[in-house]
């Protein structure tokens, strides 16, 4: 690089017009300048490159920080005395527009770690997941430990920070077992996006799509199944499709995560696609019923097989989803 | 939200403490109660504590409370430990010849709720309400028919 004293003399000794028009060499004093201007912008492109590196690396590093500490499961986010304050907000939806009804809470074992397995409804609404943490939390007291997971996108999104007060972590085997390895009462939906976007005429059906995690991490855990059975949610709008072939065809499975892109007619909206905006759920009577708690290596012995636990896991709700369907006369009205 | 309900018991108010203050008859005549149970050592008596929920609404809300005031046969007061903040008193007095005016008086809400708490306070009412009335008639007809059976227990072994 050219320094001061160098740039001083090549301008003192002429400009490079002259030399251009005469198409000859130009003198060293010349290319000596162009090199030093030459430098000079290499530097300053450097410089802003560099600036540009770290101000995208300082946004995408504080992104990825934001978003990893939203999916990771930090269960000190669960704060008791927020969701005590909360509840009677939650109360209130659940009684007045929901007419929600959770029967045999009784069945929960009254301390000690629990997983609780349930179907999962209403679209990424999902209001059992808010009539559920009220009722346990009102039975139990908020002082029990108890966690819920949820779909990354849930927790990404702009409700991410209340609902992580509430307990919920992201749905992840890893998480669930830090939540389990802390005596907590946790509650997971192995059928996730997929059961939650069924069609609404597949209202009293339950869904887990094969998925059978819930079997191992019970049984890596020690932890007694406790299954959660809730109808109504899919009458909180009129689901289509899933829309698995669209996820599928916009490639949503592989970078999101999404299995599925639903369709559904929902107010206001109408017909929409992808359950992404805020919408109005229809007040459907919601009831949930928890089962008898299943010790599984009591029931099935000490090396259990994981697809005969399934099946009678998801039978049991099957037949209770059956009752409850049984018992209601119309939709949306229960 | 404070809430309040009496009734006239026709029969002396000795008898209607022996009966009211024996927390294991709660469950006997407290409407809307879905789990009444002992926790820790003392089963009456002040310091005692039960695990306690009513069915209000959408969920069964309450939580530990302790016996704060005993003083027999008038006032038997209790209070939360946890869980929703409630407050209850039973208010026995002498209303003529024989008869007790028993007074039940109910103070629940969650500090720090704001707006949603005072409104679902408010929608609570009714329903805290009705349990409380049905609760003192229940007890009003368990006392008098205890009384009368007492009664007709002690002229059989009189003749």
């Amino acid at each position: 690089m050219a320094d001061q004293g160098s740039l001083a003399q090549a301008s003192v000794n002429g400009g490079s017009e002259h030399a251009a028009a005469n198409g000859a060499e130009p003198p060293i004093t010349e290319r000596i300048r162009f090199d030093h201007l030459a430098d000079r912008v290499g530097q300053a492109t450097g410089q802003a490159v560099r600036l540009a590196q770290d101000v995208a690396g300082d946004v995408v590093g504080r992104v990825g920080r934001s978003l990893q500490r939203r999916l990771t499961a930090d269960l000190d986010d669960r704060d008791p005395d927020y969701i005590r304050e909360n509840l009677s907000l939650s109360w209130l939806v659940a009684s007045l527009w929901y007419r929600a009804e959770v029967r045999n809470l009784g069945n929960i074992p009254e301390r000690g770690r629990v997983l609780l397995v349930g179907n999962h409804t209403g679209g990424n609404l999902s209001p059992e997941t808010i009539i559920f943490t009220l009722a346990f939390s009102t039975y139990f007291g908020v002082e029990r430990r108890y966690h819920q997971l949820a779909h990354n996108l849930v927790l990404a999104s702009p409700l991410g920070p209340f609902l992580r007060r509430f307990g919920t972590v992201a749905a992840s085997h890893s998480n669930a077992r830090k939540a389990l390895e802390a005596d907590a009462a946790v509650l997971v939906f192995p059928g996730g996006d997929w059961e939650v976007h069924r069609p609404s005429w597949q209202s009293s059906r339950i869904d887990f799509a094969g998925r059978k995690g819930f079997v191992r991490l019970a049984l890596e855990e020690d932890a007694p199944i406790v299954p959660v059975v809730t109808i109504g949610g899919q009458e909180t709008a009129l689901w289509l499709d899933r829309g698995a072939w669209l996820a599928s065809l916009l490639r949503l499975d592989k970078t999101m995560r999404l299995k599925v892109l639903p369709i559904l007619v929902a107010p206001p909206w109408g017909l929409t696609i992808g359950d992404f905006l805020p919408r109005i759920p229809l007040p459907a009577k919601m009831t949930t019923e928890v089962l008898p708690a299943i010790d599984v290596r009591e029931r099935f012995g000490p090396e259990p097989d994981a697809d005969v636990v399934y099946e009678y896991v998801t039978g049991q709700m099957q037949a209770t989803l059956d009752g409850l369907a049984a018992e209601r006369r119309f939709p949306v009205i229960g | 939200m404070r809430l309040n309900e009496s009734v006239v018991i026709s029969a002396p108010k000795q008898a209607v403490w022996d009966y009211a203050s024996n927390l294991d008859n709660f469950p006997h005549f407290m409407s809307g109660i879905t789990r009444w149970e002992v926790d820790g050592e003392r089963r009456s008596g002040l310091g005692a504590r039960r695990r306690m929920l009513i069915r209000a609404g959408s969920a069964e809300v309450g939580g530990l409370i302790e016996i704060v005031e005993w003083d027999e046969p008038d006032d038997l007061a209790w209070s939360s430990v946890t869980g929703v903040d409630q407050r209850g008193r039973l208010r026995l007095r002498d209303a003529g010849a024989a008869s007790t005016r028993i007074e039940l008086r109910y103070q629940y809400g969650v500090a720090g709720a704001g707006l949603a708490g005072w409104i679902s306070e408010h929608v609570a009412a009714r329903t805290i309400s009705g349990h409380l009335r049905r609760s003192l008639q229940q007890l009003k007809r368990l006392v008098e028919h205890e009384k009368l059976r007492v009664e007709a227990e002690l002229a059989t072994k009189s003749r």
